[in-house]
């Protein structure tokens, strides 16, 4: 029993460490930064010219078609985001043999899946806070429900991470990678998407009450993919 | 550095002992039965033409690949194990082709992540990069504003911090100037005297051969087979650096390598 | 024909392969058809299924009232539900069974269950995208349960793509197989919360619950569910061995490429003759 609390304690340890190194090279590079922020920003930008603002919804809620749609616009734009930044995390590895080199340090599987997903996570995050402020502002949208809005960020920010980085494990080392991971991830990402739209609406639009029971299940998914990816990566990491 | 164990000095166990090994690179038969067996304190150098199995062989026993087929033992680990295989990473230093440096992180940097990530501790660090020529202006530049030879040192550093007992070097002198060619040389046999063991692959056979206590020569992912004049294919494991010896066949090297 | 988990596990353990082609069928030979009594046992029963299916579908069940024929996309329809989702499961188990036992013969069997899963998602879509339009004009619906079942079929277009990635066979196989139950994970998820959805939102779903299955619909309806299933197995059997005999073909390259490998002769010549300087450097000058 004390031998697996000294196992988790390393083992949360090195995620930890991993998770620093992230984004201390990010912080160095200013990858993520320089060039994913400015293109989900501009992503944004786009979906409002694709949408006519002159489109009125029908019914009790006074507000145009691209308002309404508003938060599904945003999810979009940190999905797409997303692939960059899964991307990137893996390429600081797997240019300089990294991963070999991490694997002769003894570090555990897990820790690597954790500490990557955290770092993609935090920077995921920074990009809702400006990728949201953008949307406030060009969407018009005022925010009713701070606590729903802040537990659905959080929630599907990290399902996104987890999930993403549990693909580009599975999909590391080949050639076609770079069209496989985003493949793979999409189709996951959808019911994520989905919910946090919904849950987003309900956080904005007042007709759109529909309490807790969203970002509940983001939750849920959240804890899932961690628990998931922190199991596979070690059979992933075998030998490739 | 590393202590020398009174077993490793007394033991005939075999630090590295493969036989007819098989290893596969994408599916590829990279190595095709590979023998070799390093004893403890030896230092051998492994040479063979471009794509003769190499550096595989150092992953190999790096234990970062499977075996396909035959046998292996490591530091008395076995090959075919995983968590065997594990047991030997961490016992071993590879300096392979890739630098397994962080592009965007400074040369402290790097060792300060790559000693925390071996469990080093780091207050060896700095006399490390002293004694490598990576203090002063470089110690806080970015890896990808170093030359290849300075590269080269900082990777050697991260091995060096890790005290490992069994060195496996993919071409150690690529990339360095004379002095830098020279401090690898000071490293290993200074390694060697506290107790490590060292195999390296290099295509600069007049500095291996001063190194090297013994040469191995590979082709097609095994050891080299010479054509004897009886027309039967044998396969040796070893070639006396020192000529004039005979070998087990009866016949004479030339002195480092025969190529009949 | 002996039974095929032994030849699999013989061939597993024993160093050389022999592909017999005189059919004998001594234990070292595999098949060298993916024809077997087994796969003939399910193609009588599919036949003998078909038959009844198409009499007292096609012919004997009135028409309903309101979507007259095409009611009768659902003989494809549901039947293809239940394989699709029979299938996917089966490559969840299977992948599992590999990742424990480690033998070859579940990570075949995985990726055979899965492509026929895969068909049988594309004939689901179409069929319902068939069916939905005489019903309600529209060839698709956002329905969630519609479109969660789009997206299931591009997550294991996924996952047979992954099967066919470029690294090397074991690592590839291992990976497949964790991908093969995070995809049905995903599939669980999806369908929690296409369920708590409707909970919440009283939204258009698919009713197929507005048609009474009962009477001759529900007779040869279960006709059809026999057909399909004895159909999608009787594809996964031939599936499998060709998958399998592939797996052998790949061992027998593999033994070719360690012996050209062992008489490789990379020695280059260094030294260019007269003529050669020529070619490379000779021309105008």
């Amino acid at each position: 029993m004390v031998r697996i609390v000294k196992e988790a304690t390393l083992m949360i340890r090195d995620a930890l460490l991993i998770a620093k190194k992230d984004v201390r090279v990010e912080i160095s590079s200013r990858v993520i930064f320089g060039q994913v922020l400015p293109f989900s920003l501009l992503i944004l930008i786009l979906f409002g010219l694709a949408i006519s603002s002159d489109l009125i919804v029908t019914g009790d809620a006074k507000r145009t078609v691209l308002e309404q749609v508003s938060p599904g616009l945003f999810w979009l734009a940190i999905v797409f985001s997303s692939l960059f930044a899964v991307n990137r995390s893996f390429k600081i590895e797997s240019d300089n043999g990294n991963l070999d080199a991490l694997r002769m340090a003894g570090i555990d599987p897990a820790a690597i899946f954790l500490g990557k997903a955290l770092a993609i996570s935090l920077l995921i995050f920074i990009l809702d806070l400006f990728v949201g402020a953008l949307a406030v502002v060009i969407f018009n949208a005022s925010i009713i429900d701070f606590s729903i809005l802040g537990v659905t960020v959080f929630a599907a920010t990290i399902s996104i991470s987890m999930s993403g980085t549990l693909y580009a494990g599975i999909t590391a080392g080949s050639r076609s990678k770079d069209t496989l991971m985003p493949l793979l991830l999409l189709p996951t990402m959808a019911p994520m998407l989905l919910i946090a739209t919904r849950s987003t609406e309900a956080a904005l639009f007042s007709e759109d009450q529909t309490g807790w029971g969203w970002p509940m299940l983001l939750s849920v998914l959240a804890f899932l993919y961690t628990g998931i990816g922190m199991l596979s990566f070690g059979a992933l990491m075998e030998e490739s | 550095m590393a202590q020398a164990s009174e077993d490793n000095l007394n033991s005939t166990d075999a630090i590295i002992n493969l036989q007819d090994a098989i290893a596969l690179i994408d599916n590829y038969p990279a190595l095709s039965g590979m023998n070799f067996r390093l004893e403890q304190g030896e230092t051998v150098h492994i040479k063979g033409p471009n794509g003769a199995g190499k550096t595989t062989l150092l992953s190999l026993m790096a234990g970062l690949l499977p075996l396909h087929s035959g046998q292996g033992q490591v530091l008395d680990n076995d090959l075919s194990d995983l968590g065997d295989r594990r047991r030997i990473r961490r016992l071993t230093g590879l300096l392979s082709h890739e630098s397994s440096l962080y592009d965007e992180l400074t040369v402290f940097g790097n060792l300060k992540f790559w000693c925390s990530a071996n469990k080093v501790e780091h207050e060896i660090i700095d006399p490390i990069m002293d004694r490598l020529g990576l203090s002063g202006r470089l110690r806080n530049l970015k890896v990808s504003s170093l030359s290849a030879g300075q590269r080269r040192r900082t990777s050697l550093a991260v091995i060096v911090c890790r005290r490992p007992r069994l060195w496996l070097l993919d071409e150690p002198y690529s990339g360095l100037d004379e002095a830098g060619q020279n401090l690898v040389d000071a490293f290993v046999q200074t390694a060697v005297t506290f107790g490590a063991s060292v195999v390296f692959a290099s295509h600069d056979s007049d500095r291996a051969k001063k190194l090297a206590s013994r040469t191995v020569e590979m082709q097609g992912g095994r050891l080299k087979t010479q054509k004897l004049d009886s027309g039967s294919h044998k396969t040796r494991d070893y070639i006396p650096i020192e000529s004039g010896e005979p070998l087990p066949d009866g016949t004479h090297s030339k002195g480092g390598n025969a190529n009949d | 024909m002996n039974d095929l988990r032994t030849i699999v596990s013989v061939a597993d353990e024993s160093e050389e392969i022999f592909i017999n082609t005189d059919n004998d069928d001594s234990e070292r030979s595999g098949p060298t058809s993916t024809r077997s009594k087994s796969t003939t046992v399910f193609g009588f029963l599919a036949i003998a299924t078909f038959v009844p299916l198409v009499f007292f579908g096609l012919l004997v069940a009135e028409p309903h009232s309101e979507q007259q024929e095409s009611v009768k996309l659902m003989f494809i329809h549901l039947p293809s539900v239940l394989v699709t989702y029979v299938s996917f499961f089966c490559t969840l188990v299977c992948s599992i069974l590999y990742l424990t036992k480690k033998s070859k013969f579940w990570d075949l069997l995985a990726g055979a269950s899965a492509e026929i899963g895969v068909l049988f998602c594309g004939i689901l879509l179409l069929s319902g995208s068939l069916w939905g339009k005489p019903t309600w004009g529209v060839y698709w619906q956002w329905d969630p349960r519609l479109t969660s079942t789009a997206v299931m079929f591009v997550m294991y277009l996924g996952y047979l793509a992954v099967r066919r990635m470029d690294i090397a066979a074991e690592a590839k196989s291992r990976r497949a197989a964790v991908l093969g139950i995070v995809s049905f994970l995903n599939v669980l998820i999806v369908h929690y919360s296409i369920d708590w959805w409707r909970g919440l939102h009283q939204g258009r779903t698919f009713e197929s619950s507005e048609i009474k299955i009962e009477g001759w619909y529900l007779f040869s309806l279960m006709f059809g569910m026999l057909f399909f299933s004895f159909v999608a197995i009787w594809m996964v059997i031939h599936k499998f061995r060709i998958l399998w005999l592939e797996y052998q073909l790949e061992r027998m390259d593999l033994e070719l490429a360690i012996n050209e490998r062992r008489s490789e002769v990379n020695d280059l010549d260094s030294s260019i003759d007269a003529d050669e300087e020529e070619l490379l450097f000779g021309g105008g000058s």
